[in-house]
């Protein structure tokens, strides 16, 4: 971390920290975020930094939080930024879509970070349309040194504009590292004042139609800008034109031989003299660009527009996918039209591998509660409403308590609307950080409209752990030189209305059973909170009391219970029998209960 | 010059902590890095990739296949799975050590046997296989935690590797808690060693 503070010096860096370096070069002064894969290490580096830098850093209780905190600090003149997963701007967007139209004083920057290929997501959205959406103008990043390079630049142009303005990245770019050379920081500045100007910021028609007509002339002038930045730039040398942006300009660079690339770095509002005259110099052009053909529509657009005769290729052809991310592989769909760098031959093996899921932790807590749960609800069965987390991993067998998941907080929803449209029992799953970012306003629906079938499971780790262990509102705070005492659960959710509410211990399976036995029979909305921190986190902190369990080989029948229907990763087959790894075990106890025989016993 | 290494294996075996050895060792060096990582789900047990590229000008995160220099298995299936990556000049270092999913552990698939897999790796045309039982020679140096040395002291053997066993050792060292150093040295030593003899001609 010192080395990421320092005022020069080359340094490797993660995308997503050379963006947290960015904001720190900036002088921004306040930065708000909700956990989302792949922008949760920029989180990861501020709530360390933040107070040493003088910045404000706050880990919101949902993305539409983080922005309109942001969007205060930059209406008093304080440079800002929010950052969030493509789905959190979901979440943000009535924030976005309105802040748009008032506009900011001192820069805003909002960063989006879309997942193709859906590595760890329920949707690869494109959410450079959020650009066009909200006529908000939007840079992309290739590398982690223009990631921080476009953070400064970012930043100047709201100022210039007076708008926010949209940093769009991808997996590829969030999680590359690279050399990235630092500069010294600008002088922080974390507290403006406010100086009251409803006339534009309380958007009452009157007022919003006014910004409505501000907001185009904004985005005009963007327009403008777009036309003379040098992150536009035109690169390479050759009889054909490539169009590209993002991570796909590094393939297209390095992949594809006699080329002249027009690489767009500042892509909304396009730059359409530039794109124009291109076109012009080609007979044809390819559009490189990964899920939806914003660009190339566009591209179309402006050679309808001027009359220009130019072949354009890319998804709209055919010639490209629209699904998942590009690699340098994919370019190879382009040979024929373009020069494709010739490699070696790959290798290949026709032996069956076995495959390997992601899967809930050694000792998880979630999978005792999924166990007791399915052996309470029994042979008639529940319809499973799970969300956004760890546990969405249950979905696997053994498990299979996994019926349907939309987004964050929509268990508790779904389960609402099963419990009033069929006569099956719904039980939701939802963990405390989605709980607290979008689970309360369903909660509150259940009891006040009384979904009688509808079960909740609050799966309380007390983290937020998929996306590395960040704390929320029920773990209390301590970063950033702030603290605050830890949320409790069970009077929110009595708050809302629920009469029925127990807290559990998971790691004891029979009362678990039991309390989830209660709830299905309680004439109401019931919850459940199953509250045991979650193991991976305590190990990290050190405070990780491991208890060791073996296998008494002699007890044990063989009949392999343990495996089939508690499949912990720390459980393997040795000899017909079950075997405990004595490194992956945390002595969590669960396979010793499901035992039948008994044959597995604490030995530490 | 640019020099390609994928390393592959599963959630939880020090992959990501290989690949910074390698982008910090080659930024020092003054050379270029673009490196892809995996974070997120991924990361709970299930295959995981690194790729890191190093020289002038690199820029692309990614290989494309058959373009790896090294390809780094922390685990068999998972080395045998990314042959895509590797070419007939490729330097294959694979662990033998087999880290058995849930899937199969539950019965639902199954694992072939560790011989049949290197087999495979073999007839699939490649020429310069290391393949060690990393686990036992971390073990043998002083703990089974430091199986990764292990693996990247035998990357560090590769003839005509872009980084000097010295840079790799030093920087392998920055990154491991100040106790655990000697471990890690003896092992990343035995790791070296061992590649050397399994490239050097009987
Ligand atoms: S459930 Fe008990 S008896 Fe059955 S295989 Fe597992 S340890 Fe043996
Ligand atoms: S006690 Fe059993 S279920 Fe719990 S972590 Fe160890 S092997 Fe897994």
């Amino acid at each position: 971390m010192e080395k990421l503070l320092a005022d020069s010096g080359r340094i490797l860096l993660l995308g997503n920290e050379a963006i947290a370096r960015g904001l720190i070069e900036a002088g921004c002064g306040v930065a708000a975020t909700y956990p989302g894969t792949p922008s949760s290490e920029i989180g990861g580096v501020l709530d360390d930094v933040a107070d040493k830098v003088g910045m404000y850093f706050e880990y919101s209780v949902n993305e539409i939080v983080a922005m309109e905190v942001a969007a205060a600090a930059a209406v008093s003149g304080v440079r800002s930024f929010a950052f969030m997963k493509h789905v959190g701007l979901n979440v943000a967007s009535d924030a976005f879509m309105t802040l748009s139209y008032v506009g900011v004083r001192a820069g805003m920057v909002i960063l989006t970070a879309d997942d193709p290929s859906i590595h760890s997501s329920q949707s690869e959205q494109d959410n450079r349309y959020y650009a066009k959406f909200g006529l908000v103008p939007m840079l992309e990043p290739t590398t982690p040194a223009e990631c921080k390079d476009m953070i400064i630049e970012a930043f100047k142009l709201s100022e210039k504009l007076h708008s926010p303005v949209l940093v769009r990245t991808t997996t590829r770019v969030n999680h590359a590292r690279g050399a990235v050379n630092l500069s010294r920081p600008k002088k922080m500045q974390k507290k403006g004042v406010f100086e009251k100007d409803p006339a534009h910021l309380v958007t009452v028609p009157a007022n919003a139609r006014r910004d409505r007509i501000d907001q185009l002339e904004r985005i005009k002038k963007a327009q403008e800008l777009s036309e003379i930045s040098p992150l536009n730039y035109i690169t390479g040398s050759g009889s054909d034109g490539i169009i590209t942006s993002g991570v796909s300009y590094t393939y297209a660079a390095e992949y594809i031989e006699n080329a002249e690339i027009l690489k767009l770095g500042f892509s909304y509002p396009l730059p359409e003299e530039k794109v124009k005259k291109f076109l012009q110099r080609k007979s044809r052009v390819v559009v490189i660009e990964e899920l939806e053909p914003v660009i190339e529509d566009e591209v179309r657009r402006i050679a309808q527009q001027n009359g220009i005769r130019t072949e354009i290729i890319g998804k709209r052809t055919g010639h490209l996918p629209r699904a998942y991310e590009y690699t340098p592989d994919t370019l190879k769909a382009l040979s024929g039209i373009l020069k494709i760098k010739e490699g070696a031959q790959p290798l290949s093996s026709e032996i069956k591998l076995p495959s390997r899921p992601p899967v809930l932790c050694a000792g998880c807590p979630h999978r005792s509660t999924f166990y007791a749960t399915k052996k309470a609800v029994g042979k008639e069965g529940a319809i499973y409403c799970t969300d956004i987390g760890c546990y969405t991993l249950g979905v696997q067998p053994p498990m299979n308590c996994a019926d349907i998941t939309l987004c964050m907080g929509s268990s508790i929803g779904t389960a609402g609307g099963f419990s009033e449209a069929t006569d099956q029992k719904a039980v939701a799953f939802i963990g405390d950080s989605t709980f607290f970012h979008g689970g309360i306003p369903g909660l509150i629906n259940a009891g006040y409209n009384k979904h009688n079938n509808l079960v909740l499971i609050i799966l309380d780790n007390r983290t937020t752990a998929m996306t590395g262990h960040q704390p929320n509102p029920g773990t209390g705070r301590d970063y950033g030189g702030i603290e605050s005492p830890p949320l409790k659960i069970e009077p929110l959710v009595r708050a809302c209305g629920i009469e029925f509410v127990k807290t559990v211990d998971p790691y004891d399976l029979v009362a678990i059973e039991q309390a989830v036995r209660e709830a299905l029979d309680f004439n109401g909305p019931a919850v459940i909170v199953s509250e045991h921190a979650c193991p991976l986190l305590r190990k990290k902190e050190g405070k990780l009391e491991k208890k060791l369990y073996e296998v008494d080989r002699e007890k044990c029948i063989g009949c392999k219970i343990c495996l089939s229907k508690f499949s912990c990763p720390a459980l393997s087959v040795d000899n017909g029998k079950p075997l405990i790894d004595r490194t992956s075990c945390i002595g969590c106890g669960g396979c010793a209960q499901v035992c039948p025989q008994n044959a597995i016993e604490v030995k530490q | 010059m640019k020099y390609g290494i994928q390393l592959v294996g599963v959630g939880g075996q020090g992959v990501l902590l290989a690949s910074t050895v390698l982008g910090s060792a080659a930024v020092s060096e003054d050379m270029d890095a673009a490196m892809s990582e995996v974070h997120g789900m991924a990361q709970r047990g299930g295959s995981v990739q690194c790729t890191v590229r190093i020289g002038q000008d690199v820029l692309s995160p990614l290989l494309s296949q058959g373009e790896a220099n090294v390809l780094l298995g922390f685990e068999p299936a998972e080395t045998c799975r990314n042959l895509v990556y590797a070419n007939k000049d490729t330097y294959v270092i694979t662990n033998t050590v087999p880290v058995v999913p849930v899937t199969v552990s539950s019965g639902l698939e199954e694992y072939p046997a560790v011989d049949d897999i290197i087999k495979a790796v073999k007839s699939s045309g490649v020429a310069k296989l290391i393949a060690l039982d990393a686990a036992s020679m971390a073990k043998e140096a002083g703990n089974a935690i430091a199986a990764n040395s292990v693996l990247i002291g035998a990357m560090s053997a590769v003839p005509g590797f872009p980084l000097s066993k010295e840079k790799m050792l030093s920087i392998l060292l920055e990154r491991v808690p100040a106790k655990a150093k000697d471990v890690n040295q003896k092992a990343f030593e035995m790791g070296y060693e061992a590649a050397l003899k399994c490239l050097s001609p009987q």
